[in-house]
């Protein structure tokens, strides 16, 4: 049976969408790194570790905590739920705040709390500590959000009983803009109805779905 | 269906082929000197770097397109180049594709050197570079996941060739000693200042390293005797702490026992383990109790950080093949750097090069973010 | 040492990025880890940079940082006694 899709958010100009509806949204005069802090804010969640984050970090930590409140926890395992990330920038908009920090030999003070995020992967272990998630992981870096790969590693990974769950999909951002879609998928036997199979087809229709 | 392992290459300060760096490793050499160059970093510090000279060198040989290409690319193409050279296997083929390992990529591109395009700081830019050198029609795919982006793809290669796409992939990682990574590792208070002790009583920090590493692995109907097999991979996240390994090595616990299953080996059949083993107080101790949890105590374990440095992206390959060929050779390496012992739990970690049947090993691997990896190899 | 107490605050609020805290919100004796503040590994590495790039002070053994950052007053106390001037 093909793992079913149960939940997604997406980030994007300044607006937060779940399940394809908008649920949060600031004017286009806002900074994007501001809204994302509002739209942190906005989901009710009391977390200060999140203000000390990159700003990928906040993006990806954001959806995920959007789209778990859809989620019925108590119908997984987090013990066997895994968190399957791709980008296009890696942390680059962060490695060039850690290089102003070493640039100089005059003004030469690099900050361990802006180094330890120049790894796309910490966003996942944010994620997966928030969460309770220590199932697999992965972290690819993509020119665009890669449907067919997403699909053929994780279903793999649910044909090798390696995971039970998965959140898995795209956080991307540059000093310019900020997308995130950011999904849920299971296998099991008494999903939803409105649920959607994890098929290229259908992640690529998701993808898209707030672009008209 | 079986994958094999045909064929690799090294690059690291210990040689450039995969022949030079195992005799090197076997007499427990160690390739961790003080480097002083104030573009790395503003005092004197411990790094395990290539050959600069050497490896120019080989670059004007090999590279006959005359392509202009940034010191971390050098060392991709030359050692893919020079592993390919020992197989028949065509890398221009759709039934070919490439996997690129690496946590920081062209970083020090964040400063632009003339006649390299900018956007190879992309990482995916930098795969798609190593791709159209070669003429593969695929996409390079990249993956950058800390320090176990080596050992996931080297799984995640097995993975692909357990589909119907692929014939062979080509598994090529590196990393390099750059400004950036010396002083983030450097504020971090991680590194050493001697080569690093990895298991060791007195171990105070890693010391860093650079290096590129390829192995090619095929799917075969057929497997001989001898081959060396994939037979299992995972990982797993600790979800504890984003820098801090966890008290209780649950993430590589896991890890561990799902690449275990998928192989479906049982503790007492592992003959031996190389170990992630940086030498930082913290990590060796989370492996002792990760090994002693699963019942691998008596399996003798080794490191390679004490030779090579720790060389990020490139350190699940290089580390991989080295253990490879200490299977063919049924000799475990030695750990450079280790006297004492002095972890949380009981390990028997090797001085000397120990002869023992190698049939089935395991690799492991941590990192930042809370990342585990683990793969078991096998003998046919 | 007030003037130097509330600089403090106001400049570990900053480079901690610590959201919803003011000055006020802290007292000076209270624990910077665990408990109080409930500041991490990395902030007790970033407080090292703070104290060389802000007072130029460098701390050669990191295990003397327990110490020195228990609290806002441990801080200012080590930098009155260090500061180069």
């Amino acid at each position: 049976m093909t793992p079913q899709i149960t939940a997604f958010c997406h980030i994007k100009k300044n607006q937060v969408f779940l399940n394809g509806k908008s649920i949060f949204s600031a004017g286009p005069e806002v900074d994007m790194r501001e809204f994302v802090k509002a739209a942190f804010r906005n989901t009710g969640t009391k977390y200060p570790k999140f203000f000390k984050m990159d700003d990928y970090s906040k993006l990806g930590f954001l959806a995920a905590e959007v789209l778990m409140k859809e989620v019925d926890v108590s119908t997984i395992e987090a013990k066997s739920t895994g968190i399957v990330l791709s980008n296009n920038h890696s942390t680059l908009t962060t490695d060039q705040l850690f290089q102003e920090s070493i640039q100089s030999d005059e003004s030469f003070f690099p900050s361990p709390s802006v180094f330890v995020y120049t790894l796309p992967n910490i966003m996942a272990g944010e994620i997966a500590i928030r969460h309770h998630f220590t199932g697999e992981n992965a972290f690819f870096v993509s020119s665009a959000f890669d449907p067919d790969w997403h699909t053929f590693y994780i279903n793999q990974l649910f044909d090798s009983k390696k995971i039970s769950a998965c959140l898995s999909g795209w956080v991307e951002m540059d000093d310019q803009s900020l997308d995130a879609f950011v999904y849920f998928v299971e296998k099991g036997n008494d999903l939803r109805n409105e649920s959607m199979l994890h098929t290229v087809e259908e992640l690529n229709n998701l993808y898209k779905i707030n672009d008209k | 269906m079986a994958v094999r392992f045909v064929s690799s290459n090294i690059i690291s300060s210990l040689g450039f082929s995969t022949e030079e760096n195992f005799q090197n490793l076997l007499q427990a050499k160690i390739g961790i000197q003080s480097i002083d160059d104030p573009l790395l970093y503003p005092t004197p510090f411990l790094a395990a770097c290539i050959h600069q000279a050497e490896l120019e060198k080989r670059w004007i040989e090999t590279n006959q397109k005359e392509v202009a290409a940034s010191r971390l690319e050098k060392m991709l193409i030359l050692s893919i180049t020079e592993a390919l050279s020992k197989t028949k296997i065509d890398i221009s083929s759709s039934r070919t594709a490439i996997l690129l390992s690496t946590t920081k990529g062209n970083i020090d591109l964040l400063n632009p050197i003339e006649s390299i395009d900018p956007e190879r700081l992309l990482l995916w830019k930098l795969g798609e570079f190593i791709g159209h050198y070669y003429g593969n029609p695929n996409p390079v795919r990249v993956i950058s996941i800390a320090c176990i982006s080596g050992v996931l793809a080297i799984n995640t290669a097995a993975m692909m060739l357990k589909g119907e796409r692929y014939d062979h992939i080509i598994v090529v990682g590196g990393d390099l000693v750059t400004r950036f990574v010396v002083s983030g590792f450097m504020s971090f208070l991680s590194l050493s200042e001697t080569p690093c002790k990895p298991f060791d009583r007195d171990r105070d920090g890693l010391s860093l390293g650079e290096a590129a590493g390829t192995l090619i692995l095929e799917k075969t109907s057929f497997p001989e005797k001898g081959d060396i097999l994939f037979s299992g991979g995972a990982t797993a996240n600790d979800a504890n702490h984003i820098s801090g390994p966890s008290r209780t090595a649950e993430g590589s616990v896991i890890a561990i026992q799902n690449a275990m299953t998928e192989a479906g080996f049982a503790a007492k059949d592992i003959d031996h383990i190389n170990a992630h083993g940086t030498a930082t107080r913290y990590n060796d101790d989370m492996e002792s109790i990760a090994i002693q949890r699963l019942g691998l105590s008596e399996s003798p374990v080794n490191s390679f950080k004490g030779s090579w440095g720790h060389t990020l992206g490139a350190a699940g390959i290089i580390e991989t093949t080295a253990l490879i060929e200490s299977m063919k050779a049924n000799t475990i390496l030695p750990t450079a750097g280790f006297h004492s012992p002095g972890t949380t739990e009981n390990l028997i970690v090797t001085k000397k090069p120990l002869s023992k049947p190698l049939n089935t090993c395991l690799k492991l691997a941590s990192g930042f973010g809370g990342c585990n990896a683990a793969l078991v190899l096998n003998k046919m | 040492m007030e003037a130097l107490i509330e600089k403090l605050k106001e400049q570990i609020i900053k480079q901690l990025n610590l959201e919803d805290i003011t000055p006020a919100d802290i007292n000076e004796e209270d624990s910077l880890f665990g408990e109080g503040l409930g500041l991490d590994s990395i902030d007790a590495l970033e407080l090292i940079v703070l104290l060389e790039k802000e007072y130029g002070i460098r701390i050669e053994n990191p295990k003397d940082g327990q110490k020195i950052f228990f609290s806002i007053k441990t801080m200012a106390e080590f930098i009155q006694e260090h500061q180069k001037k």
